[in-house]
């Protein structure tokens, strides 16, 4: 039971992640505004969890491949420096924007633009101390068998890893589709005027948090007895 | 520094716009004209009908250096920070970016801690924006999804091409040219775009040479003036379509592109045509997957005692309305077209836009005409110029300075300027607010008007 806490901080993660209009819904509701009709507004949630999904896969593969190859005090500390440093960049740095999908935008733009949107604003790095602490299968590398168990190791990790995609991207459509059609269909945009809190400094302040903590873990398990 | 909710004068659409309460100043940019000249000014005036100062200047920012010639300015960040590809609605809209035409210095004019007090934030230099982009003579600016768009007339050495140059919303940094392929285009005017369809329309005047000492009437009559409009996608900034107006249609201006980004269609001014002196407004719209035009109004020109003309137009024995600017209302419903010359404010219905209906009309100015104003004493001069539209349509402000060289050539002895504003009705007409005049000190000229928290021609929607 003590390993379901990491699921249960993906699941809200993505829930999280899925509210901040940034991340998709938002677009969603554009692009069935601008089509006229709810049809678009589905049609767009499948390429942003591609594009979100994308994003958090290639944070977990990060981890997944230093992970055997890191000490894991070292991996921590440098993860959480990561975190707290774009959490930093990301307050300092304010708005600028490379335009690369535009209002009239496909499945595959879409892709494209959640998976860019997704890791600018640092979606995989904040999971990224959840990976660190799933119950990924590298046990204690003996010497003379390291190949093996390495290889093991990953094979276990990517079962694991892709299993936290899953739970994550699950937990963020599910929010950017209930958000989606609530907004379409019921709510409407003048809830953007009030309800448009500055997601970029949550983010932020998440980002800076989860690389406090990280390294307090760190720094409380250093130097370690006997492992 | 960012906010925590978006900014409250931001709006999803046009429609919700049109619910924001009236504006109580408006910011006007005041050209001087004494001989030894003083620096332009950023003027503010008291809209508030409640006001005891109503209709008044309250408030003026000179400028830090004397021959800017200030002409347009704008918002650094409006409405369209709320676009869902491109959003970034934590940044406040308070600073006015303020071109100097002739100077090619950019102002950046902080209006929060005193909206009526406004103060200089930032001063770009025409070296700096030179040396950044290679264009010179800044025009018109819009807010849009990479900051600040900026036309530009030409090259530092007056020639062409002109172009647009992109500056950051929040630093005012001039990040540099924004066009990855021009195509044909070589002259620069306007810029407005279709967010909805990603794709960004320029028009043409001409380049600083052809216009900085006034009209050149060889250029005019051999038709080289602007007369097309070009269209760019948005996204990957190329050139991808021109549409020529035919060489008689000179100078094509204003582009007001309707509000509702789910419709692709949009209006244009052209000031005059050589074949008969009319001017004219054109429609492009879409035509399967490529865009076309099409006039849909055409004002001709009043035929007038050659005595009663300045040099330039006696021989013609006939005034040209030369519509100068246009404006269209955020329900894209009313188009305003100011006929610079004939002194007439003209509001057309357009809700069907190919089909165009006059449905107001006010004089005020002109070059024979000369019709005065309830609130002001005797004949007036100078014609409709920069027209703005209220966001809730219910009011229309404008000025009666087209730009130096030319006011001389079409009126010699001077223009007196004022600012006047008009209420409209919501079903149709227009009549002038007896209460509002407003006299620009004689060393001053009133160009482009900007209303508190935006207004028909300062925002664009992502949303319809």
């Amino acid at each position: 039971m003590a390993h379901l806490w990491p699921w249960a901080a993906l699941t809200g993660l993505g829930a999280f992640h899925g509210i901040n209009p940034a991340m998709g819904w938002l677009f969603a509701v554009a692009l069935g505004l601008q089509a006229g009709n709810d049809r678009a507004v589905l049609r767009a949630i499948p390429p942003i969890g591609c594009g979100h999904a994308a994003a958090i896969a290639l944070a977990v593969a990060i981890v997944a491949l230093a992970r055997p190859a890191l000490d894991p005090i070292l991996l921590q500390v440098l993860a959480a420096l990561c975190l707290i440093g774009f959490g930093i960049f990301r307050l300092l740095r304010g708005y600028r924007h490379a335009f690369r999908v535009g209002m009239v935008a496909g499945f595959g733009d879409l892709v494209l633009w959640s998976f860019l949107m997704a890791t600018a604003h640092g979606a995989g790095l904040m999971i990224a101390p959840l990976v660190l602490a799933l119950p990924l299968a590298v046990a204690p590398v003996p010497a003379t068998h390291a190949h093996a168990t390495v290889m093991a190791g990953f094979g276990g990790s990517l079962d694991i890893g892709l299993l936290a995609v899953l739970v994550h991207t699950a937990a963020m459509l599910a929010m950017t589709g209930l958000l989606a059609w609530a907004v379409y269909a019921w709510v409407g945009l003048s809830v953007l005027r009030r309800g448009w809190i500055n997601f970029d400094v949550l983010w932020s302040a998440a980002l800076i948090g989860a690389g406090l903590v990280l390294l307090a873990v760190a720094v409380s398990e250093f130097p370690a007895p006997d492992r | 520094m960012p906010t925590w909710r978006p900014d409250p004068t931001f709006y999803p659409s046009a429609r919700m716009a049109m619910q924001a309460p009236p504006e109580k100043l408006a910011y006007v940019a005041m050209l001087n004209v004494e001989p030894q000249a003083r620096p332009d000014a950023l003027g503010v005036v008291d809209v508030d009908p409640a006001s005891s100062s109503y209709g008044k200047l309250v408030g003026q920012l000179d400028m830090p250096n004397a021959g800017d010639e200030l002409h347009h300015f704008g918002w650094n960040a409006c409405s369209s920070a709320l676009c869902p590809h491109t959003p970034h609605p934590h940044v406040e809209r308070r600073y006015l970016i303020v071109p100097g035409l002739r100077s090619s210095r950019i102002h950046v004019v902080d209006t929060k801690p005193d909206p009526r007090k406004p103060q200089i934030a930032r001063v770009i230099e025409a070296e700096e924006l030179h040396h950044r982009t290679g264009y010179s003579r800044p025009h018109t600016l819009h807010c849009g999804p990479e900051g600040i768009y900026v036309s530009a007339l030409g090259a530092p050495d007056g020639g062409g091409p002109g172009g647009i140059f992109l500056m950051n919303c929040e630093s005012f940094d001039v990040l540099g040219r924004w066009e990855v392929d021009r195509g044909p285009q070589h002259l620069a005017y306007d810029l407005w775009w279709h967010l909805g369809h990603d794709t960004l329309i320029t028009s043409e005047w001409g380049t600083p040479n052809m216009i900085e000492d006034g009209v050149v009437p060889e250029l005019l009559l051999a038709g080289k003036y602007g007369h097309q409009i070009h269209f760019w996608d948005l996204k990957k900034r190329r050139h991808s379509q021109v549409l020529d107006l035919g060489a008689e249609q000179q100078m094509v201006l204003e582009l007001r592109p309707a509000h509702d980004p789910t419709k692709a269609y949009g209006f244009v001014g052209v000031v005059v045509s050589l074949k008969d002196l009319s001017a004219s407004i054109w429609l492009w719209h879409r035509d399967g997957a490529a865009w076309a035009i099409r006039k849909v109004i055409e004002i001709p020109a009043e035929p007038a005692d050659p005595d009663a003309l300045p040099p330039l137009l006696k021989g013609f024995k006939a005034v040209p309305p030369l519509v100068t600017d246009i404006d269209l209302s955020l329900d894209d419903r009313f188009l305003y077209v100011s006929c610079w010359a004939t002194g007439e404010m003209r509001q057309y219905d357009v809700s069907d836009p190919f089909n165009p209906r006059l449905a107001g009309s006010v004089h005020i100015g002109g070059i024979v005409r000369q019709a005065g104003h309830p609130a002001a004493q005797g004949p007036l001069n100078g014609g409709p110029q920069m027209v703005e539209i209220s966001r809730d349509g219910k009011r229309v402000y404008f000025t009666n300075s087209l730009y130096r060289s030319w006011d001389e050539q079409f009126y010699p002895a001077g223009v007196r300027s004022w600012m006047v504003k008009l209420d409209a009705d919501p079903a149709g007409g227009i009549r002038l607010d007896e209460k509002f005049f407003l006299e620009f000190d004689p060393a001053f000229r009133g160009h482009q008007v900007r209303l508190e928290g935006g207004d028909a021609s300062s925002d664009s929607y992502c949303y319809p």
